[in-house]
């Protein structure tokens, strides 16, 4: 069984979750200990996620698991931007007390969970995959228990998560009864356009999805779960699952659904096209910056759909790209958001930041850097992000993608911009406390400097992209 | 008498289904009815595969039958779990209350 060889990284995290969760019994107030152990442990799963050689696609385990280019990029990124989440939230989640050992292993489980997503190439294992993600974020969106909005943010997104989990189950098993098979390979070979009950596995199945990655008609729970959520959960929320479920999404569309492409693309399209609408209309109002963000997230979701829609291997590359911009970006804005702390308080709303500028130069600086590429400003990484997917759906004639997609662009930098103004021409504040948290600092640092030289070497991330090829 | 075939038992299903989705959106009282509703929606699906599974003569749904069915208790003993601690930090489940977050 030289196939073990190919899952070294799940085993090696699945095996040190179950170590780290007898540690933590045994000894008492271990949670600096498991804390440090678990980021050793993601660095240690994506260090060995390089060893693994995959110059071809392996169909493991009964071509129930894939390993290929695409699925070891997406893992990659997810350990990546999970060990930057584990960085820049050890200080708030000591000073919120919320540091309890089962905070870094739920962490580690549902970054098991999205591996295994990532990875699947049948619907029961995807469906485990998902469901040991969700499980793992249920708890953590109602992890501080002495909060009653984070409790609801908890009970709010369980409801919601566990009805689109029932929706796109309901969905598999139409599929698995109509086309015969539960395997993607064998689902886009028995598939056909004529079978009502296999369309409708389809939509339920993509309606599940759509819920995951927060696109319109089911965004409903982002802007609370955000808003409620410990900030740190919310960063984890708002970063690292959207590779996962945009991964899933992709894998479904182009693997098991590619032969009836006619009949999701208008879905696909509805949907990107409401997400970018809604994320930039709805995001005006608001006034705390989590809220903000996640209707920002909603937003930038439609235009990484938009790539989704042109159904070729380009608007995949451009999607990817897109969503490791967005990825950087958010980082660096949530890194920020943790600064804002004065006292052991954390302060959210937007009129908290008046003023930063005169006080806080160089956080301002970051700030405007990445709000500036949020909005998409040549020549910071978010225009050329953009730029990539809409150069994709333009190719594929697609001008009503582009068209609605430019106009939300430049109605979305109306409340990236009053964010700087209140940043730089507001009435200054109280001086919030210096963080002294090397890794606050440099994944702050490190996202806004991606951000700002991209265009120097946009080379290296399109490089790493084009080897994608799931079709 | 007529037989009964994988028809009725997809029909059964989509009941099921439904009930349980209306459970969620139309009960307006108490949060152990979502949650009984959302083991509804895993129940219809179950009986979907286990028909299809005999219909089909293939052997696959029964053993998605039994991953479903851990799942729907793990999820209903997180759920539960999550109502406690919101029941501790509010000391109402009434779903009329739930309503600290909006924007």
């Amino acid at each position: 069984m030289n196939y073990i060889n190919f899952i070294v990284p799940e085993l090696f995290l699945a095996i040190s979750i179950m170590i780290l969760l007898i540690v933590g019994v045994f000894y008492k107030n271990s949670f600096n200990l498991i804390y440090k152990i678990s980021s050793i442990v993601l660095l240690g799963t994506f260090i060995l996620l390089f060893t693994l050689k995959i110059d071809d696609s392996f169909h493991l385990f009964n071509n129930s698991y894939i390993i290929d280019y695409f699925s070891s990029f997406m893992k990659s990124l997810t350990l990546l931007f999970c060990i930057f989440v584990m960085l820049v939230s050890s200080d708030y989640i000591k000073i919120i007390g919320i540091n309890k050992i089962e905070y870094p292993i739920l962490i580690l489980s549902a970054t098991l969970g999205m591996m295994i997503m990532i990875s699947s190439y049948d619907l029961i294992l995807f469906y485990m995959g998902l469901e040991l993600q969700s499980l793992s974020l249920y708890v953590l969106a109602s992890f501080n228990r002495d909060s009653y909005k984070s409790a609801e943010a908890g009970l709010k997104y369980f409801v919601l998560s566990a009805l689109s989990s029932g929706l796109l189950l309901y969905g598999c098993s139409l599929i698995y009864g109509f086309v015969g098979s539960t395997n993607f390979d064998l689902i886009a070979q028995n598939i056909n356009h004529e079978s009502i009950g296999s369309i409708f596995g389809v939509v339920f199945v993509l309606v599940g999805l759509a819920f995951k990655v927060s696109a319109v008609p089911f965004h409903m729970w982002a802007p609370d779960v955000y808003e409620g959520s410990p900030t740190s959960v919310t960063t984890f929320f708002a970063i690292v699952p959207k590779v996962a479920a945009l991964a899933v999404f992709i894998r479904f569309l182009y693997v098991p659904f590619i032969n009836i492409l006619d009949q999701w693309q208008m879905i696909i399209i509805f949907i990107s096209l409401a997400s970018m609408i809604l994320g930039a209309v709805a995001a005006i109002g608001q006034n705390n910056i989590k809220r903000l963000m996640a209707y920002s997230s909603i937003g930038h979701m439609g235009y990484a759909l938009a790539g989704l829609a042109v159904g070729n291997n380009n608007g995949i590359q451009s999607t990817v790209i897109y969503l490791s911009i967005y990825l950087i970006m958010n980082l660096g804005v949530f890194s920020c958001i943790f600064m804002m702390r004065r006292k052991n308080i954390f302060y959210e709303d937007i009129k908290d930041l008046s003023g930063l500028s005169k006080n806080h130069p160089i956080i301002s600086f970051s700030l405007l850097v990445l709000l500036f590429s949020l909005a998409g400003i040549p020549p910071l990484a978010g225009f050329f992000a953009k730029f990539y997917v809409f150069m994709a759906v333009i190719n594929a004639e697609m001008y009503t993608l582009a068209i609605v997609g430019l106009i939300t662009t430049v109605i979305s930098a109306f409340y990236y911009l009053r964010i700087i103004k209140t940043i730089y021409f507001d009435e200054p504040k109280e001086l919030f406390e210096l963080s002294h948290n090397f890794g606050l600092k440099i994944s702050l640092a490190l996202s806004t400097l991606l951000i700002l030289i991209y265009f120097i070497f946009p080379s290296i991330l399109i490089d790493l992209v084009s080897m994608i090829k799931v079709i | 008498m007529t037989n009964i075939g994988l028809g009725h038992y997809l029909f059964l299903a989509a009941i099921i289904f439904i009930i349980g989705i209306m459970g969620i959106f139309l009960n307006r009282k108490n949060i152990i009815i979502i949650l009984m509703s959302i083991e509804l929606i895993l129940l219809a699906v179950n009986i979907n595969l286990v028909s299809f599974s005999i219909f089909t003569e293939d052997l696959t749904g029964q053993i998605f039958s039994m991953f479903v069915l851990t799942v729907a208790a793990a999820e209903a003993a997180i759920g539960l779990a999550i109502i406690v601690v919101y029941y501790r930090s509010k000391g109402t489940i009434r779903i009329e209350d739930i309503n600290s977050l909006k924007g």
